[in-house]
């Protein structure tokens, strides 16, 4: 039969503000999670505190905002913490050992990052491998030229690098880039031509090239940006440690995607917003957080976490369900 | 007569403020086929539906051997002995026949599947129709026509004592066709009731008792399956054929060739294609199921490679397999499936709208926000896309306008050849008029149109010429005024390649 579109009744306030935190899960999660953490520990709302969840949450919500970007096209990008490493391994290799002015290992530790995530869309477009298999051979091609670039040892960053990871008349930078980053990426995903490809290949890639998207230069691209928010992320802890570690970011593509879904994106592509990538990773990094606070140890840190992502997805799901009919 | 095996009885059906049944009633007698008749929207769906248990009358009664039954699940109804064979078939390609057959109800030994037992009741089942395949082979590896009778075996084997198949023909060929209605009519001597629902009329006499037609949610009347066709579609449509299909030729410029496609080949579906259509003309393209039509027209639109052959717009060659070029050149693409093929059902209707268009009117790479919406609220006014506001998910709206949808895209993008591919399938009567007056309007600013259509009256009642297609070769050309649909059929299933191969042995005698 027909689906019938029913007119909805015109929104009062009220139903208006429902509607927005019905739409906004991850917020009110975030929010509620603040609200009882202020009240359990006095030492959560205060500005050290605050500022050190920001630093805290730079990492994962910066390779979580490149992660979007393949999310919403219909991908998944496994290899983002392998990338990180890497990035700031050649960054950091390119300065202590190749000799190169500090800014150019700082963008050539961009441009490593942006190429690993350009082969892995390369092989997704033209190689037609499943995202998963690509970016899952990526996750360990990329470590694994992590530890032949550093024989396994960690290497002095650049002092570019360095930067980003330190604080400047109280301001973390850390939070400047995540800030920065953010932007950039919501302009990219809601503003320019290619973002709005993004949607409509993760939605509905078969129509989406009938209309004429180019859609395996979109996947190209999808996942060259997810590549370099990766390496953006890596210079990042590189720069907080004044280091980068071989074994660096190891496992954080499981946070970066755990970000992205709370923050309401649909693994089945077409669906996903930065702001709510950034909440997502900020639920995860005040969990852990809160959790520190209140003594509790980080083996059961773990155990929560899972559950929140369970409850989080399953709670979007079924609201997801009764939305639609 | 014998009691009806299931009758509705005054049944009635509204979803929120739209009633899409409305006090009707059919009976199911063993041994018999009912046919139901009527247009898209006109609610068989939904009956059957009830049938099944799938959705729960408002009002009435469903009566099962005469004792009045309630069907609140899909369950209920099968465990009453009614089986629905749907068109999208419930079937596991990468399991063999007989695991499909006893899917849900393997026979089990010590706790572990008896595979024994499952083939030889597979092989109970396929004998039930007189069907013999290896209940091995995987059912993927069937055909369409095969898999539909396994499913027909399997319904069966869990005692079905009657069967609703929804439009079981429309993937068949002709011979396929004949064997489905063969088995039809051994389970008639099994005394087994059917429902059948179909849209080639010249099968309803073939193989109904009886015809049960509805209009807009309404019955009709019943009528004996021998009933002349023309009557049949007059009792449907509650109007003549001209009042359906308004063609209007209005465009008064030159008759320039828009669209010139020469030996068009491509791998295993299409023959040495080669036609024009020019300024203010509406082609269509008619044939059956598979004759190669939609492979024409998405060889032309860039969506499929070709081995070779040409696509001129406007005199320019269009490279292959390049959508971009080809919507550059003004070719627009209405595909065969709108919800797979031709929309973002997630995404917002001014989002689909804007597809096409949204990098040429993009300045460095940022999207003309403003504009777009402007322009997308402009021509779905012009279309009256029925929503309740550009953001709203395309998917939510109903299929007439979803497809308008779809054709709002071309007219943004200023396309001038239109290939419209099954343009008014599975889209109410109202819609369909308005999309017929949208051919007339794209026609008339000088636009040509490519129609690809499985519906003989709007083939006649819309084209100007007629091309058929037989087995990927063009078998034909009529001219639209004085077709019939006998000349179409008849060319329709012309074996062309035979012909060809007779030609030849004739000369080299």
């Amino acid at each position: 039969m027909n689906t019938v579109a029913v007119r909805k009744p015109t929104t009062s306030g009220r139903a208006r503000i429902t509607t927005f935190l019905a739409n906004n899960g991850a917020l009110v999660g975030l929010l509620v999670l603040g609200l009882a953490l202020f009240i359990a520990t006095p030492d959560f709302l205060t500005g050290p505190n605050l500022l050190n969840i920001g630093i805290q949450a730079s990492v994962i919500a910066v390779l979580a905002f490149g992660l979007t970007f393949v999310i919403v096209a219909g991908g998944i990008d496994l290899s983002v913490g392998s990338v990180a490493a890497l990035s700031a391994m050649g960054s950091a290799y390119m300065f202590s050992t190749a000799a190169l002015p500090g800014w150019l290992a700082l963008i050539g530790g961009l441009l490593v990052g942006a190429l690993a995530g350009a082969v892995s869309g390369f092989a997704v477009a033209f190689g037609r491998l499943p995202s998963f298999i690509a970016t899952l051979a990526m996750l360990s091609v990329a470590r694994g030229l992590t530890l032949v670039l550093s024989d396994g040892r960690p290497i002095a960053t650049a002092p570019t690098v360095s930067f980003l990871g330190s604080t400047v008349a109280g301001v973390p930078m850390p939070i400047v880039v995540l800030v920065i980053a953010g932007i950039v990426a919501a302009l990219i995903l809601n503003y320019t031509v290619t973002g709005r490809y993004m949607y409509a290949v993760g939605g509905n890639t078969e129509a989406a090239r009938l209309s004429g998207i180019p859609v395996r230069r979109v996947l190209v691209i999808v996942f060259a940006l997810s590549g370099l928010f990766a390496a953006l992320a890596g210079l990042l802890l590189s720069g907080r440690l004044d280091s980068a570690q071989p074994q660096a970011a190891a496992g954080y593509e499981l946070d970066a995607i755990a970000a992205v879904v709370i923050g309401g994106a649909s693994l089945a592509g077409g669906v996903g917003r930065i702001s709510g990538t950034l909440i997502g990773a900020l639920v995860l990094v005040v969990i852990r957080n809160g959790l520190n606070l209140l003594n509790v140890s980080s083996f059961w840190q773990q155990v929560v976490i899972g559950l929140v992502i369970a409850l989080a997805v399953g709670i979007d799901s079924l609201r997801r369900k009764s939305g639609s009919h | 007569m014998s009691t009806p095996i299931l009758s509705l009885e005054n049944v009635s059906k509204s979803f929120g403020p739209v009633t899409v049944i409305d006090d009707v009633s059919v009976d199911v007698y063993p041994g018999k086929v009912q046919v139901l008749l009527g247009e898209n929207g006109a609610g068989k769906s939904t009956l059957i539906k009830m049938m099944a248990g799938v959705y729960q009358p408002d009002g009435g009664r469903i009566l099962v051997d005469g004792k009045e039954v309630t069907l609140p699940d899909t369950k209920a109804s099968e465990n009453l002995g009614i089986a629905t064979i749907h068109q999208e078939l419930n079937l596991v390609g990468s399991m063999s026949i007989a695991e499909n057959i006893s899917m849900g109800r393997m026979p089990k030994r010590f706790g572990l599947v008896d595979r024994r037992r499952m083939r030889a009741d597979a092989r109970a089942a396929l004998a039930l129709i007189g069907l013999d395949l290896d209940v091995d082979q995987h059912v993927g590896e069937l055909g369409i026509a095969r898999q539909q009778l396994v499913e027909i075996a399997k319904a069966l084997s869990m005692d079905a004592r009657m069967l609703i198949l929804d439009e079981p023909t429309a993937a068949l060929t002709k011979r396929e066709i004949a064997a489905l209605f063969g088995v039809v009519e051994d389970l008639r001597q099994q005394d087994v009731g059917m429902i059948f629902i179909s849209h080639h009329l010249d099968e309803i006499a073939a193989i109904g008792d009886s015809v049960s037609v509805l209009r807009d949610g309404s019955f009709v009347a019943e009528v004996p399956a021998t009933t002349h066709e023309d009557e049949l579609v007059r009792l449907m449509v509650g109007r003549d054929i001209a009042q359906q299909f308004p063609r209007r030729r209005e465009y008064q410029g030159p008759p320039d060739t828009l669209l010139s496609v020469q030996n068009l080949s491509t791998k295993g579906m299409v023959n040495d294609v080669s036609f024009e259509a020019r300024a203010g003309e509406v082609v269509a393209l008619a044939g059956l199921v598979g004759a190669g039509r939609t492979e024409v027209v998405r060889a032309i639109a860039g969506v499929d490679p070709y081995l070779s052959g040409t696509v001129q717009v406007r005199g320019k060659d269009l490279p292959r397999l390049d959508v971009g070029a080809a919507i550059r050149a003004g070719v627009g693409h209405v595909p065969e499936d709108r919800k797979v093929q031709g929309l973002v059902l997630g995404a917002s209707v001014n989002d689909n709208i804007g597809y096409a268009t949204l990098a040429s009117t993009a300045r460095a790479g940022v999207v003309d926000f403003a504009g777009q919406r402007s322009r997308a609220q402009g021509v779905a006014d012009t279309l009256r896309i029925r929503m309740r506001d550009l953001d709203q998910p395309v998917g939510s709206l109903s299929g007439g306008n979803q497809q308008k949808a779809v054709f709002a895209r071309w007219i943004l993008a200023e396309s001038s050849v239109l290939l419209l591919d099954e343009p008014t399938r599975g889209v109410d009567v109202g819609a369909k008029v308005e999309i017929y007056e949208l051919i007339n309007a794209i026609t008339a600013a000088g636009g040509a149109v490519v129609m690809v259509s499985s519906e003989l009256p709007e083939v006649l009642g819309m084209a100007d010429r007629i091309l058929v297609m037989s087995g990927g070769h063009i078998s034909g050309e009529l001219d639209a005024t004085d077709a019939t649909q006998d000349a179409v059929m008849s060319l329709a299933v012309r074996d062309v390649q035979r012909d060809l191969e007779d030609q030849q042995m004739k000369d080299e005698a």
